[in-house]
C-alpha cells in the first residue's frame, strides 16, 4: 500500500478581532497586548448614573481636564498586560528575593556600618508609608481614569508601588527590627522632617482629576523621590559601607527605570494631542515640582546632610529633562 | 542575486522579530506557512536589535532569536546589536 503525505495549509479566516483589524488598518495578526487592551473599556449601555457622581457617566473621560481624542493613543511602550505583567515582575521578584538572601546567609547586615544602618533605618522605612500612598493613587487613577491603555498599567504602577513597601518593610526587619518600624512610622507621624512629605501625599489622596493625580504621583514624587532615594542616597551610602543597602532597595531602583519609560511615554502622548493639554500639563508639573521639591528638602538633608540640597537637586532636573523631551514646557 | 532567508516558529516573540526584519530589510519576502515564518530577502538581510526592542516592548538579547529559529542560509556576522546574512559576490 501507498501512503501520499502531503501539507495542507489551512488559512484562517481571521487574523485579529474586528475592532482590532479597524484599528490597525488591516486584517493582521495583532500583538497580546494590542487584542488585550484595545476598546476593553466599557462604555455603552449604562442605564443609570452613578448616584455618588451624577454629573458623569460611571465610566467618563470628563473627570479630567485632559482631552483625548482617542483615550487608546496613551498606550504603554512596555506592552504589559496582566500575563506579561507578571512574568516581569516575578522575574524581578526572583533577583531582589535572592539578593535578600545573599545578604542575609552571608551575615552582611549584622557586619552592616552602625553609622549607615542608622541613616538607612531613618530614610528608607518612613518610605513606606509613602510608597502605600501611591498604591492608595494608583488604585484611583484606574478606578476614575478612561480607557484600558492608561487606567491598566496605573493599577499595575499601584500593585508595584505596594511590593516596594513591602521590601522597604524587610529591608527595616533585616538592617533593624520590629522597633525600627515602629519607630519609622513614629517619625512619620511626628518627626518635623516628615510632616512636608507626609502634607504632600495626604493632599494627592484628595486629588479629584486623575490624570492631575498621575503628574503629582507618578512624573514629579516617584520621578524626584526615586532618583533621590535610590540613586543619591543610595550612592552615598554605598561609598560609605558598601553596596548591601544597594542589593536590598535593587527592586526598586529597577522598578523606576521601567516605570519612567511607560511615564514619558504617556506625557508625551498627552501632551502633542493639543496645545491645552500640553498647556495644562505644563502647569500641573510645574505646580507639583514646587510642592515636592519643598516636601522633600528636609528628608533630602536627614539623609545627606548639607550635600541633600544639591542631590536633590540633581533629582529634580533629571526629571526636568524628561519633562522637556516628553515636550512639556518648564515654568522659570 | 540569491535570497538569503531565515525561518521562525510562529509564537508572540517571533511575530515582533518578523515585524522588526520587515522595517528593516524594505525588500523582504515574507511567506506565512503551517507553524512557520519564513523570510526571503535578496543579497542581504539584517535583524536589528534596538528594531525588536521597539516591537516586543522590552529588552531583547538577540540570542533570544535562537530559541525560535528554524533554519537559514547566508554568511552570518553577528554582534551584540546587529544579526547579517549575507551572500558574498
Amino acid at each position: 500500500m501507498q501512503i501520499d503525505l502531503r501539507t495542507v495549509s489551512i488559512t484562517p479566516l481571521r487574523q485579529t478581532y474586528n475592532h482590532i483589524a479597524e484599528r490597525l488598518g488591516a486584517d493582521k495578526p495583532a500583538s497580546r497586548y494590542i487584542e488585550g487592551t484595545m476598546d476593553v473599556q466599557a462604555n455603552a449601555n449604562f442605564h443609570y448614573r452613578p448616584t455618588w457622581d451624577p454629573q458623569h457617566e460611571l465610566f467618563d473621560p470628563r473627570r479630567t481636564r485632559i482631552v483625548m481624542q482617542d483615550w487608546y493613543a496613551l498606550k504603554d511602550p512596555r506592552q504589559l498586560y496582566y500575563g506579561t505583567y507578571t512574568q516581569a515582575r516575578a522575574r524581578m521578584q526572583e533577583t531582589a528575593e535572592a539578593d535578600f538572601e545573599f545578604v542575609e546567609s552571608r551575615g552582611l547586615a549584622e557586619r552592616f556600618d552602625d553609622a549607615a544602618r542608622r541613616t538607612a533605618l531613618d530614610f528608607y522605612v518612613p518610605l513606606r508609608h509613602v510608597a502605600w500612598g501611591a498604591n492608595m493613587n494608583g488604585a484611583y487613577q484606574c478606578a476614575y481614569g478612561y480607557g484600558t491603555a492608561i487606567t491598566q498599567p496605573c493599577l499595575y504602577a499601584g500593585m508595584d508601588q505596594l511590593g516596594i513597601a513591602q521590601y522597604l518593610t524587610r529591608l527595616g526587619l533585616l538592617l533593624g527590627n520590629q522597633g525600627d518600624l515602629e519607630a519609622g512610622k513614629h517619625a512619620w507621624l511626628n518627626a518635623p522632617a516628615w510632616q512636608g512629605l507626609r502634607r504632600l501625599v495626604e493632599d494627592t489622596w484628595v486629588l479629584k482629576d486623575w490624570f492631575e493625580l498621575f503628574v503629582a504621583q507618578n512624573v514629579v514624587q516617584d520621578g524626584v523621590l526615586f532618583g533621590l532615594a535610590y540613586k543619591e542616597v543610595d550612592q552615598a551610602i554605598s561609598e560609605k559601607a558598601g553596596p548591601t543597602v544597594s542589593m536590598l532597595t535593587r527592586f526598586q531602583a529597577e522598578w523606576f527605570q521601567d516605570a519612567s519609560k511607560w511615564v514619558d511615554a504617556v506625557i508625551k502622548a498627552a501632551a502633542s494631542e493639543s496645545a491645552d493639554n500640553q498647556a495644562l500639563l505644563s502647569q500641573w508639573y510645574g505646580q507639583w515640582r514646587a510642592r515636592v521639591q519643598e516636601a522633600l528638602a528636609p528628608v533630602a538633608q536627614l539623609a545627606l546632610g548639607e550635600q541633600g540640597a544639591q542631590a536633590l537637586e540633581r533629582a529634580v532636573a533629571a526629571v526636568d529633562a524628561r519633562m522637556v523631551k516628553a515636550g512639556l514646557t518648564l515654568s522659570a | 542575486m540569491s535570497n538569503v532567508f531565515i525561518a521562525f516558529q510562529k509564537n508572540e516573540d517571533s511575530r515582533a522579530i518578523v515585524n522588526a526584519i520587515v522595517a528593516d530589510n524594505p525588500t523582504a519576502i515574507v511567506s506565512d506557512q503551517p507553524a512557520m515564518v519564513k523570510i526571503d530577502v535578496p543579497g542581504r538581510m539584517v535583524i536589528r536589535k534596538s528594531t525588536i526592542e521597539g516591537e516586543i516592548g522590552r529588552e531583547f538579547d538577540l540570542q533570544e532569536m535562537h530559541v525560535h529559529l528554524i533554519t537559514l542560509s547566508g554568511n552570518i556576522d553577528e554582534t551584540d546589536d546587529e544579526f547579517s546574512l549575507t551572500w558574498n559576490q
